[in-house]
């Protein structure tokens, strides 16, 4: 049967994430991108609603099971309140959750409980490469086995917390798969670069990352010796990139929108235009219409079906839809909408950023 | 509990009319848009004889007397099937007798006495057609505020006077078959649209004739007609609301108005099967040429076909999502007028836009009337014109979403 509505559960933790969203991360989120900077009680805030506890067995050190739809329901409204902070938040779970979907029971037991037990650590993942054409299924870093350790080589960009990072989930491929390595902080071979200067997600510290013969013993190898299965891992990301744009989207719209209603022109409100009123309508539209492309792509990864295709087509919708609504929610403020006091601008910056920003956030 | 697992009974239906869809839609699909006005009785029979075996009159849902057993899906049953019949071919699948917009309106607006009598017709030996009758040579998008059809009662008869235009199915419903159209006229002109009800007329009416068969760019197979309406009579009865104007009141015109909200949905449902149907056979042609889609890629890694191909995929499947969720909706018995522009609207935009790339990409093939392509260019666009422009459907969702009234925004 189909169904749009959320269970009571997962009502009860969207109203809970829409408080933080709605109290804290809009209320710091243009001095936050100023600074280039996120306090770190506002992530430890978010950390504690426990959203990725709540996706982790109890064997693991969490307290429920993974739902993907959970997932991407917590992604939006967060997303909702500011991009940066959403994603450095949700940043361990790019650690957790491919250790959860596929490592060994060893390395469950061993890698989880310390991320999902403690308070908010910066547990990374390093999983885009400074190039063009980037693409995670033909990654550029390599993982060569030599006796009893990988050797990996390459460069990765966009890691978050980089610098003052507990471990790394580093990506690399190994005869053609790509695979992923646990690497802890210092490990030799690994360089921290610059801090990354982006166009958006200003307040989230990202850094380049450079493997030069980087050790890894066998055992750090995620899924053992025969290795994991990729795919679920990298549709996983795409939901939750494609989710969190729904919700700046939504925030765009939820901006422009009353905006919309006071801003007069010869005497009547634009929202009274057609111009105006149509430009809306169709943001609504648009939200409303990938919204569910997330939500069916979640649900599929949920009842394990083959997700690849749709989980990709969500976030190609939702890059499409994260750019045309932040630009026109931009363009119904006319000019005040490129001015820094009105977050419009910001989620236009973010929203570009969408169809680069898989692999920094997983559900 | 979000689950988007299709229901094993609309899977079944959805077999059983691709079936129907390729074996008696596809082979005569370029026939009927050829030979305009030709009637298919081939597919109209076949049809019939189909639903009186199932057991229905109609593929309109009807509201059921048996206890039902578990959620309704009547709604979301017809937007599949009318998907799927709109793959075969969307000017024939207009061409299917039983319930039409007619019946959408009877079922929305008319008592259970109006909805056993009107409706009966469709389960006789013969096929019937039904219509709708609401836009004037005067206006369409302001309907039905400015109809200017009227009608005045006249002891225990009402008495039609007025001109309708733009009438899906009404030469069908009227010299074809004994069947009925639901003509929109106001009871009191000075009430504005609050005076406006739906009345059915039915086939044999005297005072009630078809004046002119519209010749189209598409859905050639299906006929639109004008209806002229002189000292038409027909019983009290007929009128489906309430026969008395009330001042500020305005529920007999809302009640019918939800008549929209049901319809809406389905003209998306058939357009994104028209959709479907352009998008699909690119592929295939474009898979005989051996060119693969590598869903996955980065764009910078994709070619402008594929890209293109995908981006279409993506719109298309995102629209029937939001067109599910309208029907599921009603299906609830919730409101879903926002829901139902909302998928309008985007259902409009991806049938006009797909099969406009489909032709261009497959290029001299695509303008030829050797293939399909072509003919789902024209059907396409009057998915964007009926039962509200894209712009009018527009005009509604920002309404809702902006809490204005037609006042505040028009």
């Amino acid at each position: 049967m189909y169904s749009f509505e959320p269970d009571e559960e997962q009502r009860m933790l969207i109203e809970a994430v829409e408080r933080y969203a709605t109290n804290d991360l809009r209320t710091a989120a243009h001095d936050a991108d100023e600074a280039g900077e996120l306090p770190v009680e506002l992530i430890e805030k978010g950390w504690g609603l426990g959203v990725l506890q709540a996706s982790i067995p109890e064997a693991y050190g969490g307290f429920g099971d993974r739902s993907a739809v959970t997932g991407v329901l917590a992604a939006e409204a967060m997303g909702w309140g500011d991009l940066a902070s959403a994603l450095a938040v949700m940043l361990p779970a790019t650690y957790a959750m491919p250790v959860l979907l596929g490592g060994t029971e060893e390395q469950k037991t061993r890698w989880l409980p310390p991320v999902i037990e403690a308070e908010w650590k910066p547990y990374v993942a390093a999983f885009i490469e400074p190039s063009f054409d980037f693409y995670a299924g033909d990654m550029r870093t390599t993982a060569k086995k030599n006796g009893d350790v990988y050797l990996l080589n390459g460069e990765k960009a966009y890691v978050p917390f980089a610098e003052t990072a507990e471990a790394f989930l580093i990506y690399a491929v190994v005869d053609g798969q790509t695979q992923a390595f646990i690497v802890p902080a210092g490990a030799e071979g690994l360089t921290i670069g610059e801090r990354e200067k982006l166009m958006g997600i200003g307040a989230l510290p990202t850094y380049q990352v450079k493997m030069d013969d980087l050790l890894v013993p066998l055992e750090s190898k995620l899924g053992g010796e025969q290795g994991f299965d990729f795919s679920p891992v990298l549709a996983s990301t795409q939901v939750a990139i494609a989710a969190l744009a729904v919700g700046v989207s939504k925030a765009a719209l939820d901006y422009a929108l009353p905006y919309a209603k006071e801003r007069e022109v010869w005497g009547v409100p634009i929202a009274q235009k057609q111009a105006i009123a149509f430009m809306l309508a169709e943001m609504a539209t648009e939200v409303e219409a990938i919204r569910l492309l997330v939500w069916e792509a979640a649900w599929m990864l949920d009842v394990g079906k083959e997700a690849s295709k749709e989980a990709y087509m969500a976030l190609n919708g939702a890059s499409d839809m994260a750019m045309t609504v932040t630009d026109q929610a931009v363009q119904v403020l006319g000019g005040h909408g490129y001015i820094r006091e009105h977050p419009v601008e910001l989620w236009m910056r973010n929203g570009r950023g969408i169809s680069t920003f898989a692999g920094l956030a997983m559900v | 509990m979000i689950s988007f697992e299709m229901p094993e009974s609309i899977r079944k239906t959805a077999v059983l009319m691709e079936t129907i869809a390729d074996n008696m839609m596809r082979p005569v699909a370029r026939y009927f848009d050829e030979h305009e006005h030709e009637i298919p009785w081939d597919y109209i029979n076949f049809m019939h004889e189909a639903m009186k075996q199932m057991g229905v009159g109609s593929i309109t849902p009807k509201e059921g007397k048996k206890k039902r057993k578990g959620p309704r899906l009547g709604f979301q049953r017809q937007a599949f099937m009318l998907e799927m019949l709109s793959w075969g071919d969307s000017g024939l699948f207009l061409c299917t007798p039983g319930g039409g917009l007619g019946s959408a309106t009877v079922l929305a607006a008319g008592t259970p006495e109006q909805k056993e009598r009107f409706l009966s017709c469709h389960t006789g030996d013969k096929p019937t057609f039904d219509a709708m009758a609401l836009t004037e040579p005067h206006a369409g998008s302001a309907m039905p505020a400015e109809v200017r059809t009227t009608a005045v009662r006249d002891g225990d008869e009402w008495v039609l006077n007025g001109e309708k235009i733009f009438v899906t199915a009404g030469h069908k419903a009227l010299v074809d078959s004994d069947g009925f159209v639901v003509i929109w006229a106001t009871i009191d002109p000075a009430a504005g649209r609050a005076g406006v009800r739906p009345f059915v007329v039915e086939a044999g009416t005297p005072g009630c004739t078809v004046t002119k068969l519209e010749h189209k760019l598409g859905i050639r197979a299906s006929d639109t007609v004008s209806i002229v309406l002189q000292d038409c009579r027909v019983p009290f009865e007929n009128l489906m609301g309430s026969p008395e104007v009330k001042k500020k009141k305005t529920k007999g015109f809302k009640g019918a108005m939800a008549t929209f909200d049901a319809t809406r949905p389905l003209i998306a449902a058939m357009a994104v099967g028209v959709a479907r149907a352009a998008l699909e056979s690119v592929k295939q042609m474009l898979e005989e040429h051996e060119i693969g889609i590598r869903y996955g890629l980065p764009r910078s890694r994709l070619t402008n076909i594929e890209r293109e191909i995908i981006d279409m995929e993506t719109m298309l499947r995102s629209t029937w999502l939001l067109t599910i969720k309208a029907m599921w909706l009603a299906d609830e018995r919730k409101p879903n007028t926002i829901e139902a522009s909302m998928c309008k609207v985007r259902a409009g935009d991806l049938v006009v836009k797909v099969t406009q790339r489909a032709v261009e990409i497959m290029g001299p093939l695509g303008y030829s009337r050797e293939y399909l392509l072509e003919k789902w260019f024209r059907d396409a666009k009057i998915n964007d014109l009926y039962e509200g422009t894209g712009q009018i459907n527009r005009l509604i969702v920002a309404r809702r979403i902006l809490d204005y009234s037609r006042h505040e925004l028009s």
